[in-house]
């Protein structure tokens, strides 16, 4: 395997989690999966970082990755790093240390994420007592300041209840008292309010900021909807194949989109404000599959802009964490009318959605 | 060598017109389970306390019993409902059929009873281990389970039966070997369709490790199915005993089995078949309120809802 890049001189205090050239390689009965391939990224104490793309597009791998729950047949490359401590390649013994602890994750489906058999409490003082090694009474104590914590009414009767007689946005909030059970430094929310109806998306969100600011946690927001990352994130990473196509800071990445596939999803999102011809256009095509992938931009097949060079050659993001990366040989805003000529008509679609 | 080959096709083609239609049946079924009348399950639950109360009894405290159970006491073969308290009759040695059938609860009740326990606790944890960890260790307790499982059952209770003294113990222990792999097999699927399930990846997250993910994650949800099996196993037991002591490989003679006393009132089945159904009644009442139970039990855990 590639030796894991350095990216720039190494900097005395370390950013709260890097992941360097980070790879999640699958080794499926079809061939190497590449679920991930080659991700870096670094957050701060209180920075969100937000990460995007379709399903299948290795975001959630990613995450899982950090978390040590791949599945069994997954191989980890690279490098991540909390607060200057390897967690790659670490024993699975001394990692159980920090998931959980340090690291924590709230899980998109809110109804099966919690055991059905055991009440509220159990639940939440597992971690606490597993990690902190409190004793039963002060971890029940934490439980109920927890749930009060993540605004559920009641904590004291709803601590002795099953989950099934919690609705979808409480279990979600006791999903992530759970997760913020052992006051971690990093926060992984995956698609965390995918399954809730849009109301309570919305307060679940508004909480987790909440609660990030109040206490400086590093935060990543996993999402296929860039309406949700939006205003809650500083940075933004963009995700196709496995592969990050944009990475930037948020207000740049809406500003000056580059990358043609995030130009494809912001096209995609629908809006109530517009006029009806400006209806969201789908993204033609399917996600590539990624055992097959061949060299060349992984987007190639479905963008309007791609030519020989695309499917030939594999745009690189570049090393520079921070700055606005992205990875396409005809970013938007630049040559878009060389690449008219090519394919006739759709560019200029793809205009009007920059305009 | 043909005939014995296109036999079993008929039967399989028999069956097949009412399957013509899954769908109907399914519903049908699931319908039945749903709408069984319930005062078949209050009769068997009824009819286990009074043979848990007979072989409680004749355990602690068998002097409430007016006769012994080994002696004589008066005309040998009386019919049932001849005379009060011993409304059951007497056997063919004139002893009271209510107090060896009480005795007989107790051997049956104590041999299905230990059996299962032992054979939940086993099997259950080989299972569990099993789908936790899956891989080699799956292959070995699998083929361990199969081992046991393409062992003939009766072979070996006769042989053990044969090698050590007919005992209680000696019973109990091969019959609970025999219902290890049952529930090996049963937890293992269980725990294995619940480890899929993202509460245990939950776990993981939280830095769990494998015992807990096996005793607090994996071991209440397997409880049900579990629960359930082992009330069905208990009267596939009971009959095993029985045909055990009907063989005379049970329980040595002076303490009564309802095996035993079927076994020794068959000759007289033509002149006197109360001595025979008796014990027979008792064994088939027990046998289906197990099964009622069971089958309740299932029905109620059987829960297909996701949000569960």
């Amino acid at each position: 395997m590639a030796e894991p890049k350095t990216t720039g001189s190494p900097t005395p205090d370390e950013p709260l989690l890097r992941a360097t050239d980070l790879r999640v390689h699958l080794d499926t009965p079809r061939g190497l999966l590449k679920a991930v391939d080659g991700v870096s990224f670094s957050i701060e104490r209180g920075e969100t970082l937000g990460l995007v793309g379709e399903s299948g597009s290795g975001k959630s791998m990613l995450v899982r990755s950090l978390m040590g729950i791949c599945p069994s047949i997954a191989d980890i490359h690279g490098s991540v790093r909390l607060d200057g401590r390897e967690l790659v390649g670490v024993p699975r013994k001394e990692a159980r240390t920090i998931w959980g602890n340090r690291i924590a994750m709230v899980f998109q489906d809110p109804m099966t994420s919690l055991n059905p058999v055991l009440r509220i409490d159990r639940q939440l003082t597992e971690s606490m007592r597993l990690h902190l090694g409190m004793g039963k009474k002060e971890a029940g104590e934490r439980a109920i300041e927890l749930l009060t914590l993540v605004g559920i009414p009641e904590p004291v009767k709803r601590a002795r209840q099953y989950p099934h007689q919690l609705s979808g946005g409480m279990r979600q909030r006791v999903t992530i008292a759970m997760a913020l059970a052992c006051d971690p430094d990093v926060l992984i929310a995956d698609e965390a309010t995918t399954a809730l109806d849009v109301t309570v998306q919305r307060q679940i969100l508004d909480l987790l900021q909440e609660i990030q600011a109040e206490r400086g946690m590093g935060m990543i927001l996993v999402s296929h909807d860039l309406g949700v990352v939006a205003g809650r994130t500083d940075q933004i990473a963009v995700m196709y194949a496995g592969r990050m196509v944009e990475h930037s800071p948020t207000a740049d990445l809406f500003a000056h989109r580059r990358h043609r596939y995030t130009e494809a999803l912001l096209g995609a999102v629908p809006r109530l404000d517009v006029p009806r011809d400006q209806r969201p256009r789908a993204i033609p095509g399917a996600p590539p599959d990624l055992v097959t992938l061949k060299s060349g931009c992984a987007f190639a097949a479905r963008c309007t802009a791609a030519d020989d060079l695309c499917r030939e050659e594999r745009p690189e993001l570049g090393d520079e964490l921070g700055a606005h990366r992205f990875a396409c040989h005809h970013p938007v805003g630049e040559d878009v009318a060389a690449v008219e000529g090519v394919e006739s008509g759709q560019p200029s679609l793809m205009k009007e959605a920059t305009a | 060598m043909s005939t014995l080959e296109t036999a079993p096709e008929p039967a399989l083609g028999a069956a097949e017109p009412t399957g013509l239609r899954p769908s109907q049946i399914k519903r049908a079924k699931s319908g039945k389970a749903r709408k069984r009348p319930s005062i078949l399950l209050w009769f068997a639950i009824a009819w286990m306390s009074i043979v848990l109360l007979g072989a409680l009894l004749s355990l602690i405290a068998p002097g409430v019993f007016p006769h012994e159970y080994g002696k004589a006491f008066g005309d040998a073969k009386q019919k049932p409902f001849a005379a009060w308290p011993e409304f059951l009759g007497t056997d063919g040695l004139g002893r009271s059929h209510l107090t060896r059938l009480a005795f007989g609860a107790r051997v049956s009740m104590i041999v299905a009873l230990v059996s299962v326990v032992v054979g939940v606790v086993i099997g259950g944890l080989l299972g569990l281990v099993a789908a936790y960890f899956r891989g080699v260790t799956e292959m070995i307790i699998d083929l361990f389970s199969d081992a046991l499982l393409a062992f003939p059952p009766l072979i070996l209770l006769l042989a053990l039966s044969s090698v050590y003294e007919p005992s209680q113990t000696s019973i109990t222990a091969g019959l609970a070997v025999l219902t290890i792999p049952g529930f090996t097999r049963l937890t293992k699927a269980s725990a294995i369709a619940q480890s899929n399930r993202e509460y245990v990846t939950v776990a993981k997250a939280m830095g769990a490790g494998p015992g807990r993910i096996i005793f607090k994650e994996l071991l209440p949800n397997t409880f049900p199915a579990v629960m359930s099996y082992s009330v069905i196993v208990m009267a596939v037991l009971i009959v095993a005993e029985g045909s055990l002591s009907f063989l005379g490989l049970s329980i040595p003679p002076p303490m009564p089995s309802w095996g035993g006393m079927i076994n020794a009132a068959k000759d007289d089945l033509s002149l006197y078949p109360s001595q025979v159904f008796v014990p027979c009644g008792v064994l088939f009442l027990t046998v289906f309120s197990l099964n009622v139970i069971g089958d309740r039990l299932r029905a109620k855990f059987d829960v297909r809802d996701t949000k569960l």
